[in-house]
């Protein structure tokens, strides 16, 4: 003991000092990630704080208490991803399938129904949504069987197997009913299969399927008499086409949020910001909590929110291709689109140029499930940024 | 494709994934941008004005109407505040099956059969549609409570604070006043109510329609910050505008001589009366018999209406003092008079002897039960209402029109200007008229010295209303004025300052020979009240000197029509009474007394204090 320290009375030249960041796992960490998620989620915790305060009688900061502990344990669980050898998860893929298939199979026994639909777990804090944690799980799982079954069947036999794989627990989510899980499942699947290599035909093989579908699902059934959405899913589905036909059924909530939007301006109305404030946005801390952003702080607040998810985005996308191994690739891929999917749609929806799916806003909208999934994910994201570091494999940066 | 877990993708395949995937991004976050940009700074100032608009319900607050007073400031008509139960149809289930359990539940609470909502709705809807409909009025303490505790359980109905007429006199002057009603499709596109909606109460006849623009005063308007679902928000009261109440209107009706002249006509039969300052055309009293209760007419249905009047001869709510046009009889006679002196066709003195009857052309003329009064001028044919002495006016100016020229003059069949919607123009036989109709095939003769003998009594096909007659008698008493009738004296505030005064201007002046009016009055004076006067039995008595004529007219199909006409007092007149009683046979049997009831009305306090002076005498 006293001989090393001898040894090491003088630093060695090419020594690297080991400090807390380093010791914490944090040195390798992508920080342009972490500071757009902490900054979004600080926006909603702002946004929160101020719009929701007489949504719960007698707690002005009930959504802001409750998504402070979200954020706080979702920003725990990512620095604990963040140390974490994500490829550990590869060896684990049949264990998360099978978890992510049974927790989505059980809410149909356990669950309790929210607005008619079974999505979650009563839990003593928050109600947990298996299929938050679904999209994360399934990414994983999925990456693992991708990289596994490259070897193995055809072309056209590998592209069916994985479209099965991530089409099952999507469509147990479906029928939950969560429409705008289940099409981020499904998008979160396609995004797998296009960083594994899936050729380009079979993609546009799938495009044309899924144009057929819709096409029969929305027009053809209903025509015919044998409709395959719920009457208030399919009105969600096709009302943004026409808002004003619709606008006090369906299109209703579209209406409202594009006004809300709207009346924001280039500066905001802050406090003035009647149609989030009064109520005429529903679901205002939810799904249409950008509508919320968009009136209290205009243009500005909105735009800087979606440069955010733009950073993000960059930032994962970064690191699929700086990933040490494929699956990291396609685990970064997969997570990456499916944060770009959510925040299309949502903000789209916010916006009305998209359908009202259901789908939150990742780190915005109000929901533990959500926020802690989605800090789950960049965890990931980050982990795979470190081992790529570790490792001394990145090809190359942007 | 040849994937290992343990190495990283082949370079060159992921580069072009990846930029691929970027670009799709860019073309993303590229639509949100535009369309957040599009949304917020282009249309930003749209989409404001329609967030105010958004956060903000307007709810009209129902001005009360202006009271009617008459001339001493007794309330005619005045408000009470009643709960109204309404139904907005918009807001019913949309269900038919859901409606029509709600309708029928309320109909239990209300005590109204379904089928009976149902046509009340059909007929609100048709007259407003759009507009909330009112079920019923007055809705009680105990229906109040348990509709608004249960408010979840009928969505569309709602309790709304109305004003309703109250009449605390009665029946009395029902139809001056006129009723309130909803507006309706045809009215609300008339300038006349511009700015108006469909539920808003307008005047619907009398003078609650002649005067509208002041009695119906101005709703309210609040405008409360409200949430989506339309409850307002604390503190969130934005604009209000406090209704303005109508003005009041008082009229130039004396109530205790309406009521008079109500009582008398009423005790005689169907029929009008009415009496005017004869100098500025202000109507002390104006009515018909049979008449109504205001009250009914407030909230019925037009079936309940139709039902409640529908007989046609009664027709109550006819005015028959301005609508109803009829033979004179005899009190026509101060116009032939009138017209064959002024255009020298007899002198006041020249004599005519009346045998009883008299032949014109191929027709004999007779008087009443054929009398004969020998030879008789002016003054002594008023007095005995000698017809051959008319008779003959009527043959000598046959063919001249003299004497429609002075009827005319005098306001026959012609609108008086009278600020009552309700009003007939009449008919004045003329020789171009019934040539006109004879060419047209319409009649079987040409004009004929007899229509001409029929009109200088009053009779044939003359048709005239009692207000008409009461223009032409107070021209004769003033010395020519025709008057414009009125029965709106003034418009007040509510601490009855006085707004407005209505004074109608003299329509046009006729020149009237001084002695030739004085010999006409003695004439009526006498016929009233002289040895051998027609209306002596009744006005005998009576302590003020009058000038009156009695007037019994042939109606074909009916009995005779009696009428009297005064102007009091004698010589120098200042109001002329008229009345008229369908069916009441001789002037004096009927028309004559009811004339009596509003002069002792009148002139009661006159009477009074000369019954009082005398006895201290």
């Amino acid at each position: 003991m006293y001989a090393t320290r001898t040894r090491s009375a003088r630093p060695e030249p090419f020594s690297v000092h080991v400090g807390i960041v380093e010791r914490l796992g944090l040195a390798h960490m992508d920080w342009p990630l972490m500071i757009s998620a902490i900054g979004l989620v600080a926006f909603s915790l702002l946004t929160l704080g101020q719009a929701t305060q007489h949504d719960v009688p007698g707690s002005p900061n009930y959504f802001l208490e409750r998504q402070s502990i979200y954020a706080l344990l979702g920003i725990a669980g990512m620095l604990l991803l963040t140390r974490v050898d994500y490829s550990r998860f590869r060896e684990l893929r049949v264990g998360i399938y099978t978890f992510l298939c049974v927790s989505i199979s059980l809410v149909f026994v356990f669950g309790f129904a929210a607005r008619g639909s079974r999505r979650a777990f009563e839990l003593p804090l928050f109600s947990f949504q298996p299929s938050e944690l679904g999209k994360l799980l399934l990414v994983l799982a999925l990456a693992g069987f991708v990289i596994d079954g490259a070897r193995r069947g055809s072309e056209v036999q590998r592209t069916v197997r994985y479209l099965c794989l991530g089409l099952f627990p999507a469509a147990l989510v479906f029928l939950q009913p969560d429409l705008g899980t289940s099409l981020v499942f499904g998008a979160a699947t396609l995004a797998v299969m296009y960083f594994g290599g899936v050729p380009w035909t079979h993609f546009a093989v799938i495009g044309g399927v899924l144009t057929a579908l819709v096409a029969v699902v929305l027009v053809v059934a209903p025509a015919t008499g044998f409709p395959l959405l719920k009457e208030y899913q399919e009105e969600r589905l096709t009302s943004f086409v026409n808002t004003e036909e619709h606008a006090d059924g369906a299109g209703y909530q579209q209406t409202q949020s594009v006004i809300a939007t709207g009346a924001g301006g280039l500066t905001g109305r802050g406090d003035q910001a009647t149609q989030t404030r009064l109520d005429f946005v529903p679901e205002r801390h939810t799904d249409f909590i950008f509508a919320v952003i968009g009136e209290r702080y205009g243009f500005g607040g909105a735009a800087l929110v979606l440069s955010l998810y733009a950073l993000l985005f960059w930032r994962a996308l970064r690191i699929s291709t700086l990933s040490k191994n494929a699956y990291g690739t396609l685990i970064a891929g997969g997570i990456a689109v499916s944060l770009l999917f959510q925040t299309f749609v949502n903000v789209g929806m916010n916006l009305g140029i998209m359908p009202i799916t259901g789908i939150p806003l990742p780190l915005m909208s109000y929901g533990g499930s959500s926020v802690l999934a989605t800090f789950l994910a960049i965890g990931v994201l980050q982990s795979i940024n470190v081992q790529a570091h570790l490792s001394q494999k990145g090809r190359f940066a942007w | 494709m040849f994937l290992r877990g343990d190495q990283p993708l082949p370079g060159s395949r992921l580069s072009l994934r990846v930029a691929v995937l970027s670009g799709v991004a860019l073309v993303l976050f590229g639509i949100l941008f535009f369309r957040l940009w599009n949304l917020q700074v282009i249309s930003g100032d749209e989409y404001l004005a329609e967030a105010k608009n958004n956060r903000s319900r307007e709810f009209k607050v129902i001005a009360p109407r202006g009271a009617i007073l008459d001339r001493d400031g007794d309330v005619l008509v005045d408000n009470r505040t009643s709960l109204a139960l309404q139904l907005n149809m918009a807001k019913l289930p949309e269900d038919p099956a859901e409606e029509r359990a709600q309708l029928a539940r309320l109909g239990e609470l209300l005590g109204m059969p379904l089928r009976k909502i149902r046509r009340t709705i059909a007929e609100e809807e048709e007259v407003a549609a759009g507009a909330p409909v009112t079920l019923k009025q007055d809705v009680g303490y105990e229906l109040t409570a348990y509709l608004e505790e249960n408010a979840d359980e009928f969505p569309g109905v709602a309790l709304q604070r109305v004003f309703v007429r109250r009449y605390p006199q009665g029946t009395l002057a029902a139809h001056l006043l006129g009723s309130v009603g909803e507006i309706d499709e045809e009215e609300l596109k008339e300038p006349l109510y511009k700015g108006l909606e469909p539920g808003d109460e307008i005047g619907k006849g009398g003078v609650e329609y002649s005067y509208d623009r002041f009695l119906r005063g101005d709703p309210g308007l609040t405008k409360i910050q409200v949430d989506a679902a339309g409850q307002p928000t604390p503190g969130g009261q934005l604009v209000s505008k406090a209704p303005v109440p109508g003005e009041n209107l008082k009229l130039t009706i004396d109530g205790d001589v309406q009521a008079a002249g109500e009582a008398g006509l009423g005790a005689y039969g169907h029929g009008g009366f009415i009496s005017m300052n004869i100098e500025t055309g202000e109507i002390l009293a104006l009515g018909s018999n049979p008449t109504f209760d205001p009250t009914d007419l407030i909230e019925p249905t037009q079936a309940e209406v139709n039902e409640l009047y529908r007989d046609p001869l009664l027709a109550p709510l006819v005015n028959r003092a301005t609508e109803g046009v009829y033979p004179t009889g005899s009190i026509f006679k101060i116009i032939p008079a009138l017209a064959a002196l002024e255009n020298g066709e007899i002198t006041p003195n020249e004599e005519i002897n009346d045998p009883g009857q008299i032949v014109i052309g191929n027709q004999t003329f007779k008087n009443a039960g054929s009398q004969a009064y020998g030879p008789v001028a002016l003054v002594r044919a008023l007095e005995v209402s000698s017809d051959v002495y008319f008779y003959t006016l009527g043959a000598r100016m046959w063919d001249t029109n003299e004497l429609q020229e002075w009827a005319s003059k005098l306001g026959i069949a012609r609108w008086t200007g009278l600020d009552l919607p309700e009003e007939a123009e009449g008919l004045l036989p003329t020789a171009e008229w019934r040539n006109q109709l004879f060419k047209e095939g319409n009649t079987d003769r040409p004009w004929s010295i007899g229509d001409n003998v029929q009109l200088a009594t009053g009779q044939g096909d003359l048709q005239t209303s009692p207000l008409q007659m009461a223009v032409a008698y107070a021209a004769l008493g003033n010395g020519g004025k025709i008057v414009t009738p009125h029965v709106g004296m003034e418009i007040e505030d509510a601490a009855g300052r006085v707004l407005r005064e209505f004074e109608p201007k003299t329509r046009r002046q006729v020149q009237i020979d001084p002695g030739y009016r004085s010999a006409i009055l003695e004439g009526l004076h006498q016929a009233a009240q002289g040895a051998e006067g027609t209306g002596t039995d009744v006005f005998g008595g009576f302590p003020i000197d009058i000038a009156g004529k009695t007037g019994t007219a042939e109606r074909d199909g009916y009995g005779d029509q009696s009428w009297f006409a005064a102007l009091s007092p004698y010589p120098n007149p200042r109001i002329v009474t008229i009345a008229t009683v369908e069916q009441g046979g001789f002037g004096a049997e009927a028309a004559a007394p009811v004339v009596l009831r509003l002069l002792e009305a009148i002139y009661e306090k006159q009477v009074s204090e000369e019954a009082a002076t005398s006895e201290t005498e």
